[in-house]
C-alpha cells in the first residue's frame, strides 16, 4: 500500500481538470495518488467552446488534457464510469460498474445538467439538450432529416444552440418564456435590439410563450402548443431552459445542499464534510450557483491550495459575473449591476438604430463610479468599462463620454492602463492580473503571443486581448524597449502615416517627402514605399524622372528580374482568356528572342530570359499584337483567374470569365502594399480557387458571394466570406472600398490577410467600415478608386512611345552591346541560365538572341 | 591611368545608376545629387551584372546601393558590403568634368 494521500475527483469537466492541473503545477503532485472518475466517454474538454465542435466535428479539437498528462503524472483517469454512491463514514465511493474507490479527500466537480421543463411530450424523439459532444452528435444526425428546428429558451445557451441549428441549415425558432431575450444579462432596450439583430439573421423569435404540451405535428414531427393558444411546428426541439447543479450524490450522502439545489461550500470550497470539497457548477457559495467557467476555475485553484495545506491562503469570495460574448455574430456584453437595481443609480443610454448598437451604463448616484453596463452590437469598450467597474476608478466628469462615439472616428475615452493598480484583474477567465502580465514582460515576453503562452491570459474567451496588448506595450515602453513601427531609418513613420502625409500634403516627389518628413538619402525600403503610395494617390507614370529611381528594379524596368540579371515578361491576358492569334503572336515573339516559355499559376504566359535592351523591342511587338502590360512586376493587381463558367461549363450559374475580365480591367495597374490576386468561379465547385485569393468571387444562383483576404504562398489562408448573394454593382462597390482601405492603411509588404487580422475587430470591423460605412469614408474611397481607374495607362505603351525612356533600357550607356556574360544552356527544348560551372567549362553555351 | 568619358551627367537620373562598358570592364555609375560614384557592376552574391539597377540610398550616413537580387548593400565610396565584412567589390574613381561623367578603370 502506498502512503500517498488519495485524492478522488468525481466529474472530469473543465473544473475538475483545472483542480488536477493546479495540484500538478504546484510541483507536489507526487505526494498524492490522484484518481478522476468521469461519466462522459472522454476526459475533460472545452465545454465553453462546445459549439466549435461543428467546425471540425471532431471531439479531439476540444480536448483540454495535454498528451501524456495522465501517464506523466501517474494519474488514474476513468471515463464512462458514473459514481452512484458515497460512503462518508468509510470514505469509499461506488460506481455503476460495481467498482469501489477509497479516498482521503474527495472533490465533487459534477457540474450541472440542463433543466428540461416537465411539459407533456418533453421526452418525445428528436428532443435534445445542449451540453455534451454526444448531444451535438445526436442533433446533427437528426438534422439530416429535418427542415425546422426550435430552441426552448432564449438565454445565452439557447441562442448559441439556435445558431448551431441555423448553421445546420434548418429554419430556426427561439421560444422564450420571458418578454425578452437574455433576460438575465440584458435590459429591455438591449433585448429589443438583440431580437431585431437575430431576426435579421432569419431566426424567428417568439417571446412570452409558455409551452403547454408537445404533440404530433401535421407537417413536422412535433407541434408545440402554447398557453396563449398559439402553435408552432418543428422537427427538432432543443431544451435550453437553464441549468441545475448536479448535486444528486451530495443528497444521497446527506451533505448540506441549498434549498434550490447546489452543494453548500465555504470560502475554502469545503462542504459540510471536511474531507469533501465541491467546485464548479455543482457548488453553492453564498447562496449562489456560478454558471460560468471563470468562477469554477477560481474554486478549483482555491480547493487545490487548501488540499496542499493552504500555502497561498487562497479563498473563494465570490466572483464577478460580467460576460462578453458573441451570439450569432452579435457582440453582447454585460457588467455588474446591468439592471440598475442599486438604489439611486443613474443610467445613460446610447442607441444607434442605423448601426444597431445599444449601450447603457449604470452609474452611482454621485456619478463617480461605474456600477454596471449593457453593450449590444458593439462591445469594444468592454475591457475598459470592466476595469472602471471592478477597480472603482473615478469616472470622467461626463460619464456618458464612456459610451458616446467620438465624431472623428477615433477611439473613445480610453483608459490608460497605467491608471490600473497591479492587482487589477485583466483576464478574468484565467485570473491573470496586471501585475502578472508585467512580471511576464519583465521576464522576457515581447508579444501578446508570448504572454498567452506563459500566463494563459487571453486564451479562453478572448475578451481581454486588447487590454493585454495595451499592458504589454505600456510595460515595454516603461522598460525602455522601443516599440518601433518606423518604416526605416529615414522616416519615423508607418506606411499608413506616410500615406496621410503624402495625401494631405499633396506631395508628389520623394525629394519633397524626404525634405519635409525624413532624413538621409532614403533606401530600398522607403523609396519603393513612397513610390507605391504616390502611385496610389496620384497615379502618375512610374518612370517619370523623379519617380524612376525610387522603383524596385522590377517596377523600374517594368519586368521581373531573374537570377542572372535577365527579365521575364508577362503580357496581360485578363481572366486568363487569350485568342489563338494572340497566342500565336506571343509564341512568335518568344521564338524570335529565344525566350523560355512557361504557363504561370495565374493563367498567364511568362517569357523568360530577356535582356534589358530587348525589353522595349519585345514590348513593341506585343503591343502591336494587341497586348498590354500584365503588371506582373508590380506590387499591384497581378491576375484575376477564372474558370470557364456558365458559357461552357454544364454546372456554371454565371459568366465567371466575363466577370473576371471586368474586374481585371477595372483594377489593373492599382499599386498596393503587396501584390494582389483575385479569382472568379462560375459555381460553388470553385474551380478557380477563389478562396485562396485576396479577393475571391463565387457565382451563386442569385448573384455573387464575395470572399476577402485569402492567400496562397508561404502561409496559406482561406478567404473569409464577406457578403453573400450580392449583385454586380454592390460587389464592385465593396471591392473598390476594400482595396482602397487596404491601400491606405496597410503596412509595407503586408498582405490583405495579415492586415485584416491586425485590424482590431477583424472581419466584422471590416464589414462595418465597408458595408455600413461606419467611418464615413466610403464615398472618399470610391472616389479615389474612380480616379485610379480613370487614369490607367499601359506603362509599356507610354514607355515605347517615348525615345528618352527607351534609352534607359540600354544595357550600357556608352555602348550598343549586351552583357555577354549572360549565356544559356539548352534543356528540354528551351533555354535556361548556364551555371557558373557550365560557364567555365564553356561548352554548348548559347548567347543572347 | 586615364579618365574615360562615359556619358553626360543628365543621362543619369538623379539618385539612380547606369551601366557602362569600359574596355571589357562592366562598371556601375551612380549619381547622387550632382556627384558621381563608380563600382563594379557585378553583384558578388549572384554573379549577375546588375548593381547599376539597384536602389541608391544611405544607411547610417554611408551612401549605398542595394543589390536588386538579394538586397545586400555596397558602399558607393569604398565598395565594401555592409552585411558581410569579408566581401567587397572593386571601386573606381569617378568625376564630372563640366557636363561629362568620367571614370578611371585600372587595367
Ligand atoms: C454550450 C455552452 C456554452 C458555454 N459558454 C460559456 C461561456 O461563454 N462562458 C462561460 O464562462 N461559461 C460558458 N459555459 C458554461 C461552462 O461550460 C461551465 O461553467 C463549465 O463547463 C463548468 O465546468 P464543471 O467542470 O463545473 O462542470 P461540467 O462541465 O458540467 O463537468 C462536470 C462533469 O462531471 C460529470 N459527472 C457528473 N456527475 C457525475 C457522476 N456522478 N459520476 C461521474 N461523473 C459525473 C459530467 O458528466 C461532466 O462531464 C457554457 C456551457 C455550454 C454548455
Ligand atoms: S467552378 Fe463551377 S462553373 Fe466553374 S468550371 Fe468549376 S464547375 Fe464549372
Ligand atoms: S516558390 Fe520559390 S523558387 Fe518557386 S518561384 Fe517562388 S520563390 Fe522562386
Ligand atoms: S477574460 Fe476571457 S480570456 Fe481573458
Amino acid at each position: 500500500m502506498t502512503d500517498k494521500q488519495r485524492l478522488l475527483i468525481i466529474g472530469n469537466g473543465p473544473v475538475g481538470h483545472q483542480f488536477i492541473e493546479s495540484i500538478i503545477e504546484s510541483g507536489r503532485g507526487e505526494q498524492f495518488a490522484i484518481t478522476v472518475i468521469g461519466e462522459e466517454p472522454r476526459p475533460a474538454y472545452d465545454r465553453v467552446h462546445l459549439t466549435a465542435w461543428f467546425e471540425t466535428r471532431e471531439a479531439a479539437s476540444l480536448n483540454m488534457v495535454k498528451d501524456g498528462f495522465y501517464s506523466d503524472n501517474n494519474i488514474t483517469a476513468l471515463t464512462h464510469e458514473k459514481v452512484i454512491a458515497i460512503d462518508r463514514a468509510a470514505q469509499i465511493v461506488s460506481t455503476d460498474k460495481g467498482e469501489q474507490y477509497p479516498y482521503d479527500k474527495l472533490i465533487l466537480a459534477t457540474g450541472s445538467f440542463p433543466f428540461v421543463p416537465p411539459v407533456p411530450g418533453h421526452d418525445r424523439k428528436n428532443c435534445f439538450v445542449y451540453r455534451t459532444i454526444e448531444d451535438l452528435e445526436a442533433i446533427t444526425a437528426a438534422a439530416a432529416n429535418a427542415k425546422v428546428g426550435a430552441v426552448v429558451g432564449g438565454g445565452l445557451l439557447g441562442l448559441e444552440a439556435a445558431k448551431a441549428i441555423m448553421d445546420l441549415g434548418l429554419k430556426t425558432h427561439v421560444i422564450e418564456f420571458a418578454p425578452r431575450l437574455m433576460a438575465v444579462q440584458v435590459d429591455e432596450g438591449g433585448g429589443a435590439l438583440l431580437r431585431r439583430k437575430i431576426e435579421d439573421l432569419g431566426v424567428s423569435v417568439h417571446t412570452q410563450k409558455n409551452t403547454q404540451q408537445i404533440i404530433d405535428g401535421d407537417d413536422c414531427v412535433h407541434k408545440l402548443q402554447f398557453a396563449d393558444g398559439a402553435e408552432l411546428e418543428t422537427d427538432i426541439l432543443v431544451f435550453s431552459a437553464g441549468i441545475r447543479p448536479q448535486d444528486a450524490l451530495a443528497r444521497q450522502c446527506e451533505l448540506a445542499v441549498g434549498e434550490r439545489g447546489g452543494i453548500v461550500i465555504d470560502n475554502a470550497c469545503l462542504t459540510s464534510d471536511p474531507a469533501i470539497y465541491a467546485i464548479g457548477e455543482c457548488a453553492l457559495w453564498g447562496g449562489r450557483i456560478y454558471g460560468l467557467i471563470a468562477p469554477g476555475w477560481d474554486m478549483a485553484r482555491v480547493a487545490a491550495d487548501h488540499v496542499l495545506g493552504g500555502v497561498e491562503e487562497k479563498a473563494f469570495t465570490g466572483a464577478d459575473m460580467s460576460t462578453k460574448l458573441k451570439l450569432m455574430g452579435v457582440d453582447v456584453a454585460s457588467i455588474g449591476d446591468a439592471h440598475a437595481t442599486t438604489p439611486d443609480a443613474k443610467c445613460y443610454t446610447f442607441i444607434d438604430e442605423k448601426a444597431e448598437v445599444y449601450k447603457k451604463i449604470v452609474v452611482s448616484s454621485d456619478g463617480q463610479h461605474l456600477l454596471g453596463c449593457v453593450l449590444i452590437g458593439e462591445a469594444n469598450d468592454y475591457g475598459t468599462l470592466l476595469q472602471f467597474a471592478l477597480n472603482k476608478i473615478t469616472l470622467p466628469e461626463q460619464p456618458e463620454s464612456m459610451i458616446l462615439p467620438s465624431l472623428d472616428g477615433s477611439a473613445g475615452v480610453g483608459l490608460g492602463v497605467d491608471a490600473l493598480p497591479d492587482v487589477a484583474q485583466i483576464c478574468s477567465c484565467n485570473n491573470v492580473s496586471k501585475g502578472d502580465l508585467c512580471a511576464a514582460v519583465q521576464g522576457g515576453a515581447m508579444t501578446v503571443g508570448d504572454l498567452k503562452a506563459c500566463t494563459k491570459a487571453a486564451t479562453t474567451c478572448g475578451g481581454c486581448t486588447a487590454l493585454v496588448g495595451q499592458v504589454l506595450n505600456a510595460e515595454l515602453t516603461k522598460m525602455g524597449v522601443e516599440v518601433n513601427t518606423d518604416l526605416c531609418e529615414h522616416f519615423p513613420y508607418t506606411r499608413q502615416e506616410i500615406f496621410h502625409l503624402v495625401k494631405v500634403g499633396q506631395i508628389k516627389s520623394f525629394a519633397e517627402l524626404l525634405e519635409k518628413h525624413g532624413s538621409g538619402h532614403g533606401c530600398e525600403i522607403c523609396k519603393p514605399t513612397a513610390a507605391s503610395v504616390m502611385a496610389s494617390c496620384w497615379n502618375d507614370y512610374i518612370l517619370e524622372p523623379k519617380l524612376a529611381g525610387l522603383q524596385d528594379t522590377n517596377d523600374r524596368y517594368l519586368a521581373n528580374m531573374q537570377k542572372n540579371g535577365t527579365y521575364s515578361v508577362v503580357p496581360r491576358m485578363a481572366g486568363g482568356e487569350v485568342t489563338p492569334d494572340g497566342l500565336i503572336a506571343v509564341g512568335q515573339v518568344a521564338k524570335k528572342y529565344n525566350l523560355y516559355t512557361k504557363i504561370t499559376g495565374g493563367q498567364r504566359v511568362d517569357l523568360f530570359g530577356a535582356t534589358l535592351d530587348q525589353l522595349p523591342k519585345i514590348w513593341s511587338e506585343l503591343i502591336d499584337a494587341g497586348f498590354e502590360s500584365g503588371h506582373a512586376y508590380g506590387k499591384s493587381l497581378r491576375t484575376v483567374k477564372s474558370c470557364v463558367g456558365s458559357t461552357w461549363c454544364r454546372y456554371g450559374v454565371q459568366d465567371s470569365v466575363g466577370k473576371a475580365i471586368d474586374l481585371e480591367n477595372r483594377y489593373k495597374g492599382l499599386r498596393s502594399p503587396h501584390k494582389l490576386k483575385m479569382a472568379v468561379s462560375g459555381c460553388t465547385r470553385e474551380c478557380a480557387e477563389a478562396q485562396s485569393k485576396d479577393v475571391g468571387v463565387i457565382a451563386t444562383e442569385k448573384g455573387w458571394n464575395l470572399y476577402l483576404c485569402g492567400n496562397g504562398g508561404m502561409k496559406p489562408r482561406h478567404a473569409d466570406l464577406f457578403a453573400s448573394d450580392i449583385d454586380t454593382d454592390t460587389m464592385v462597390k465593396y471591392i473598390d472600398r476594400f482595396l482602397m482601405f487596404y491601400v491606405r492603411t496597410a503596412d509595407r509588404l503586408q498582405r490583405t490577410s495579415v492586415w485584416m487580422e491586425n485590424l482590431e475587430g477583424g472581419l466584422n470591423y471590416l464589414r462595418k467600415v465597408i458595408i455600413d460605412d461606419s467611418l464615413g469614408i466610403c464615398a472618399e474611397l470610391e472616389a479615389d478608386m474612380a480616379n485610379i481607374v480613370d487614369t490607367y495607362q499601359c506603362e509599356w505603351k507610354t514607355t515605347i512611345e517615348n525615345p528618352e525612356k527607351v534609352k534607359q533600357f540600354r544595357s550600357f550607356i556608352n555602348a550598343d552591346k549586351t552583357d555577354k556574360e549572360i549565356v544559356f544552356i539548352q534543356e528540354r527544348g528551351q533555354i535556361r541560365p548556364a551555371t557558373e560551372a557550365e560557364k567555365i567549362a564553356d561548352k554548348d553555351l548559347i548567347a543572347v538572341a | 591611368m586615364s579618365w574615360t568619358t562615359v556619358c553626360r551627367l543628365d543621362e543619369i537620373l538623379p539618385n539612380a545608376g547606369v551601366a557602362a562598358l569600359i574596355d571589357e570592364t562592366q562598371v556601375a555609375i551612380f549619381r547622387v545629387d550632382d556627384k558621381v560614384y563608380a563600382l563594379a557592376n557585378k553583384d558578388p552574391f549572384s554573379n549577375a551584372n546588375v548593381l547599376s539597377r539597384g536602389i541608391v540610398g544611405s544607411i547610417q550616413g554611408t551612401l549605398v546601393v542595394a543589390s536588386p537580387i538579394y538586397k545586400q548593400h555596397f558602399s558607393l565610396e569604398a565598395g565594401n558590403c555592409l552585411e558581410d565584412d569579408g566581401v567587397s567589390i572593386p571601386c573606381y574613381q569617378a568625376r564630372t568634368e563640366g557636363e561629362l561623367v568620367q571614370v578611371q578603370v585600372n587595367s
